[in-house]
């Protein structure tokens, strides 16, 4: 199948390109851009006249739901969600039941996700068995299976030796440790950001320092081991503050943000609004505004979806009984145009951080749109703005703090290597 | 954004929170209970402002005093009242909240009076009431985990009221575990809305949450300088757990640091009111001789209780 994408604005920040470019396709792989090869005849031509032609978007936290919990979502479902949200690659935490901690479950989630024939899934295998922070898993034979890491999820180690064996032994083997920063103590049980907000709502709070304690922990056992991290979803100004000094020394680091930490604030929960129950919680306004301000200077390598559907059981409960987590990949390139348009962020710097820079921190060759590699393509109208509500959600999990907003960048076509695998209308 | 305690017309529709209460509304529920008040002093006891309405009682946390107020309040209207003890029916057999409000709405329910051990519940309550079109069952807060216990701050504000008159020129102190405390932080509000100019908060730093001082209240350590020319004491109940998760290191400790004692009141002015939302433990929070003192109020705050609680029924059900 050969296909020819015209007319539209090529954006492929890893090639520093941005311009009216025409991109041509064949055998599932790009094979020119700008004039079409020798002796091309296109089987389908798709005129993206303005519209914007991005790398197909690349999501550093995605759940799946499956294996175990395919009540709240399915991987049909959530991988239609991906590529109707643009988002061709997508890595999966192991918190899944059972948890993704041996080869063989690695094996068939990898299988089953492949036989769907839409984005490609790459998951974590668990740092330890069971995610119970004692015992370390087989993350050779993981790695063999198809894993691209290894994480706790939202499971925090309590016993720090044990962090310390986990990234001796990645390191021994130049495996990434993937961690979410939280003291497996300090705010447990909390469901807030600790401070005005959650006392006068009388929630219990998760202090910043869960975050910085956490932290200097991690960079500390980094220093001792050399090991290489991926610290998730960071939610504060202070730790984007230790990640900043952390790379400035050289510690073999890289972070990201989710969309709703970019965007939210505590004040969000309103009157103890559950869908904005979130792990990390929202905080304050002033780390917002470092986050954001982290993201345009480098600090903060990705953005990412912390795609989590629940169901609505699971969310009309009292506001710390609700199960946290939201839905995102379909809002992940929206918001991130969102935050591009609100701070006057350049459409190429903002596309990098779901494009190429997470496909960098992930290993992946995904992410870009060089000749000879994997057509995977996202086609988005900047100019559409659409109103999130559950119904045109293709994700099972119907849940957002953004329900009822209006966003911009609406994604017209998707392609997996090669393949339409999505098409709006 | 949309306060779910009021109507379209502004009037109170729920009452939630004593935060973000209009002045006015404050003012006319203390109104309408002096009114009350006077009513538990006749022969019959009874006004017909509810007859004909079913007031269900609802306390997912145990309470004996809370629920038993509510009960007499809503007799004393003429209401129908239906107690429901959920901690032990039908969620403990796995029936979701909103289930259980739902069918509780089919049997014509007019008013839920809730009691639950997590912040917010009244207001999921409320919420679902409105996204399913009941608009005319009401929402009475008794009490949400840490959050909000409002008939028990306007019953407070109405104890101020009686002894003090005038809030524009209080000092007052909050003692104890703000930290945990529904009704400090309803008091807190209450305060601050009726224009209290000082509102204090005293106690250990593992029991003052963050931010008080964004709430408007002065912050201290030190039991006999937060008492200091005071005219309103509130004492707060410490419960045991709090000894446990490394808060406090007994209840004899804090009584020595915290303790309401007959010298720590002189600090006050002399004829500063003690009050407690009860249930007291004496000798820990409070000591016997002020317990019993002539400055305390509370068994006073007790008997206005009905009356503001009738306050805010009739008022619901009026609107």
């Amino acid at each position: 199948m050969k296909l020819h994408i015209k007319n539209g604005r090529l954006i492929d920040p890893s090639n520093d390109i941005d311009a009216q470019q025409d991109l041509f396709i064949s055998a599932g792989k790009i094979v020119a851009i700008g004039a079409a090869p020798a002796n091309f005849n296109a089987d389908k031509t798709i005129d993206a006249k303005d519209m914007i032609v991005i790398p197909g978007l690349v999501d550093l936290c995605a759940r799946l739901r499956e294996p175990g919990y395919e009540y709240k979502a399915t991987l049909e479902s959530e991988l239609r969600a991906a590529v109707q949200g643009g988002v061709t690659s997508l890595i999966c935490p192991p918190d899944t039941d059972p948890v993704l901690d041996e080869s063989g479950l690695i094996g068939m989630l990898k299988q089953r996700a492949k036989a769907q024939n839409l984005a490609h899934v790459y998951p974590l295998g668990a740092l330890t068995v069971g995610l119970a922070g004692q015992q370390l898993t087989e993350m050779v034979a993981l790695t063999d299976a198809g894993c691209i890491g290894f994480s706790q999820a939202e499971y925090l180690i309590q016993d720090t030796n044990v962090l310390l064996r986990a990234m001796q032994y990645a390191k021994t083997f130049g495996y990434t440790v993937w961690l979410r920063p939280q003291d497996a103590y300090i705010g447990v049980g909390g469901v807030a950001h600790s401070g005005a907000f959650a006392s006068r709502m009388g929630l219990s709070g998760v202090p910043v320092m869960a975050e910085t304690i956490a932290l200097h922990t991690i960079f500390e056992l980094q220093r001792s081991t050399g090991a290489r991290v991926h610290l998730c979803r960071i939610s504060s100004a202070a730790g984007i503050e230790l990640i900043r000094q952390a790379k400035r020394e050289g510690l073999d680091v890289t972070c990201d943000v989710s969309i709703h930490h970019l965007h939210l604030t505590e004040a969000d929960i309103g009157f103890f609004d559950a869908n904005a129950r979130l792990s990390p919680p929202l905080r304050s306004e002033r780390d917002r505004d470092a986050l954001r301000m982290a993201v345009f200077d480098g600090t903060v390598d990705a953005i990412c979806s912390d795609h989590t559907p629940v169901d609505d059981d699971e969310k009309l409960l009292p506001f710390a009984e609700a199960s946290p987590g939201a839905t995102g990949l379909e809002l992940l390139l929206s918001l991130v145009m969102k935050w591009s348009n609100e701070c006057h962020i350049n459409p190429a710097i903002a596309i990098a951080k779901i494009t190429c820079d997470p496909a960098r921190v992930a290993g992946l060759a995904a992410g870009n749109l060089t000749v000879g590699s994997s057509a995977d393509v996202c086609i988005f109208d900047q100019n559409a703005d659409w109103k999130l509500e559950g119904k045109v959600l293709a994700s099972q999990g119907k849940h957002s703090p953004f329900l009822g907003y209006m966003l911009p960048a609406q994604v017209q076509h998707t392609l997996v290597a090669g393949h339409l695998v999505y098409s709006r209308n | 954004m949309h306060n779910p305690q009021l109507n379209q017309h502004g009037e109170l529709q729920h009452l939630l929170t004593t935060e973000g209460l209009p002045k006015s509304i404050v003012n006319h529920i203390l109104d309408t209970a002096e009114s009350f008040v006077s009513i538990g002093n006749r022969e019959v006891k009874k006004v017909p402002l509810m007859r004909g309405k079913s007031v269900f009682n609802l306390f997912f946390e145990n309470s004996t005093r809370t629920r038993t107020t509510f009960e007499i309040a809503s007799k004393r209207l003429s209401a129908d009242v239906i107690n429901l003890n959920i901690a032990a029916s039908s969620t403990s057999k796995g029936e979701t909240l909103l289930d259980t409000i739902d069918n509780l709405a089919a049997m014509h329910a007019d008013m839920f009076v809730v009691r639950h051990a997590q912040s917010g519940v009244p207001y999921l309550i409320a919420k679902h009431l409105h996204d399913t079109k009941q608009n005319h069952v009401h929402v009475v807060n008794a009490g949400d985990g840490r959050h909000a216990h409002p008939t028990q701050g306007l019953l407070d504000m109405y104890t101020i009221r009686h002894y003090k008159k005038d809030f524009t020129q209080l000092r007052v102190a909050i003692v104890g575990d703000i930290l945990h405390s529904r009704v400090a932080r309803s008091d807190i509000h209450a305060l601050t809305t009726l224009g209290v100019p000082e509102v204090r908060a005293i106690g250990p730093k593992t029991l003052l949450p963050g931010g008080l001082e964004q709430m408007g209240v002065r912050v201290f350590n030190d039991m006999d300088e937060g008492l200091k020319d005071v005219d309103v004491i509130i004492t707060l109940r410490l419960q045991n757990e709090r000894m446990s998760g490394a808060l406090l290191p007994s209840a004899q400790e804090f009584f020595k640091s915290y303790g309401l004692t007959p010298e720590r009141l002189a600090l006050a002015k002399p004829d500063a009111i003690v009050m407690h939302p009860g249930p007291m433990n004496r000798g820990v929070e409070i000591d016997s001789a002020v317990a019993d003192g002539p400055q305390a109020v509370i068994l006073s705050q007790v008997t206005f209780g009905i009356a503001v609680r009738m306050a805010v029924m009739s008022i619901l059900a009026s609107n």
